[in-house]
């Protein structure tokens, strides 16, 4: 095995080809950028979505002295009986974790702290309209939202129930759709990327048609014959992958934690995400670029 | 050395087997020359050698080892002990002559200590005494042969394929390139050469095994190249 040989050939199959090298370099790096981001994001959201999860889950509106439903202009609004009423019912259950009673006056100073930036809404919405409510921590979200919704819906006193998680699910919806669509464009261009190996490493093999002839013709093993080709795709790989790597840098400094300011609370990424998302770049970048040449080479190197 | 036992290789989508019911044998040591119009199968006698073809039926043993048997992944060991000289030459344009001919050492993996060793040996052996640093394009045809064979013969194989050696190059300069086959052939390889050339065979009373149509029609230790032509 003489390392100096195969290097001293892969610079010249670089060298030869490249035009086709940078191509090659510029697509892997765009590809696995645009998969790395797509992950990056990927963690974000779940950052941001376990968060949220643990926080909301269903709120219990009572009835209040505007009605909004049919009931509760019935019935008008909750008495102190039926409040005790929910409570105890709600409580009893074993699915609910936790029950918090938010009375009226403090459901109105959080509605106004919420909508500070916004006072005219705020102080057009008259106090008696916000309604009392119980908000509810449940054991097992997705399993039980129906069942313990279901156990109070139509109690006397008890206006609507709203399942938070519904709402920011709209919100993920669109988060995953931008994601998906970061995913899909990745993945065209790593098939683009594939292609690119194939042809450059057919193209170099074609320039060096008289060499590995030669090489066959003397009795060099396949994989002497074929290991310049090998190591050039992968150096290509890893060229780009070195380039993905700033840009992923890039991305998650510059425009990632950027969006720590519409959060109240933390979702940045720490830099182990960061490392994870970009040694996987790496073992994709490496193992696309070193599969593909060894396919390629197997169609146009035979014995 | 080399055993063709009943061997028809027929390529597809052609009517007539290239080769059809061949059985010769060369021993070691022989000088081989494969006369015939093109066509005739000389070519594809060289590939079945080197395992380049597989043949349609029939048996072939080189070196002791049967093709047929033999693996892909031995087929460069078997390679090793065969070399090959074409018309063409097949020389490197962007190596000198010394690099052509250590390549063939470097892609099988031999020690650059050997290398250095060898290769000035076998570039006296051809006569290429002092033009080591040329590159192939300052050399004249006959030299640029020589340098193929010497690159052929460097790793000392028990086989030497030699296919039409002289097409390329004038009358004067191949009786050079003959004596440096001789040479090579008197350390005990044994040589097989398919050749057009008359002048050639007729001067060097060799056994000759002339093909036509893919059949053996004439076999004859210490031949001429016939009639016919």
């Amino acid at each position: 095995m003489r390392a100096q040989f195969v290097f001293h050939e892969v610079w010249i199959g670089l060298r030869r080809n490249l035009t086709m090298t940078i191509a090659l370099v510029v697509v892997v790096a765009i590809s696995l950028s645009l998969l790395g981001t797509g992950m990056l994001f990927v963690k974000q959201v779940d950052n941001s979505r376990s968060y949220l999860q643990g926080r909301f889950q269903l709120s219990v509106y009572l009835c209040t002295a505007v009605p909004s439903s049919t009931q509760c202009a019935h019935n008008g609004p909750a008495t102190d009986s039926q409040r005790a009423q929910i409570s105890q019912t709600l409580k009893s259950l074993p699915q609910v974790a936790n029950v918090t009673y938010i009375p009226q006056a403090r459901a109105v100073k959080e509605f106004k702290a919420e909508f500070a930036q916004d006072p005219s809404l705020a102080n057009d919405t008259p106090a008696a309209d916000i309604p009392d409510s119980f908000e509810l921590k449940l054991k097992n979200t997705q399993a039980d939202e129906g069942s313990v919704a279901a156990t109070v819906d139509g109690m006397p006193g008890v206006d609507q129930i709203v399942d938070d998680s519904s709402i920011l699910n709209k919100f993920y919806k669109l988060v995953d759709g931008a994601r998906n669509a970061v995913v899909v464009i990745a993945i065209i261009l790593i098939i683009a990327a594939i292609l690119l190996v194939a042809n450059t490493i057919r193209l170099s093999a074609f320039n060096r048609r008289r060499e590995t002839s030669i090489m066959r013709l003397v009795g060099a093993s396949n994989f002497y014959v074929q290991l310049p080709f090998l190591v050039e795709g992968m150096i290509a790989g890893v060229f780009g992958w070195l380039v993905a790597s700033g840009l992923l840098i890039v991305v998650k400094s510059l425009w990632l934690d950027g969006l720590q300011q519409y959060f109240p609370f933390n979702v940045q990424l720490n830099t182990a995400d960061l490392v994870e998302v970009i040694v996987l770049a790496m073992i994709i970048g490496v193992l696309l670029c070193g599969t593909t040449s060894f396919l390629t080479l197997r169609r146009y190197l035979r014995v | 050395m080399i055993h063709f036992e009943n061997v028809t290789k027929a390529y597809p989508n052609q009517g007539r087997p290239a080769l059809e019911n061949v059985d010769l044998d060369v021993e070691k040591g022989e000088f081989v020359f494969l006369v015939g119009p093109s066509g005739s199968g000389k070519s594809t006698f060289l590939r079945l050698v080197l395992k380049e073809e597989r043949p349609t039926d029939g048996r072939i043993h080189v070196a002791g080892k049967d093709l047929a048997r033999l693996t892909n992944w031995k087929v460069p060991h078997l390679r090793r002990r065969i070399g090959c000289v074409f018309q063409d030459f097949r020389l490197l344009p962007n190596k000198n002559v010394y690099q052509n001919i250590a390549f063939a050492l470097e892609v099988i993996g031999k020690p650059r200590r050997f290398i250095r060793k060898v290769v000035p040996e076998v570039i006296d052996l051809v006569g290429l005494e002092g033009k080591r640093d040329r590159m192939p394009d300052e050399l004249s045809g006959g030299e640029q042969q020589r340098v193929a064979m010497a690159r052929a013969f460097v790793n000392r194989p028990m086989i030497l394929l030699a296919d039409e050696p002289t097409g390329n190059i004038d009358p004067a300069t191949s009786i050079g390139i003959m004596k440096v086959l001789d040479r090579i052939n008197r350390t005990g390889t044994t040589v097989v050469m398919a050749t057009h050339d008359a002048a050639i065979v007729d001067s060097m009373r060799k056994r000759v095994i002339e093909l036509e149509y893919g059949k053996v029609v004439r076999d004859q230790s210490r031949g001429v190249y016939g009639q016919a032509y």
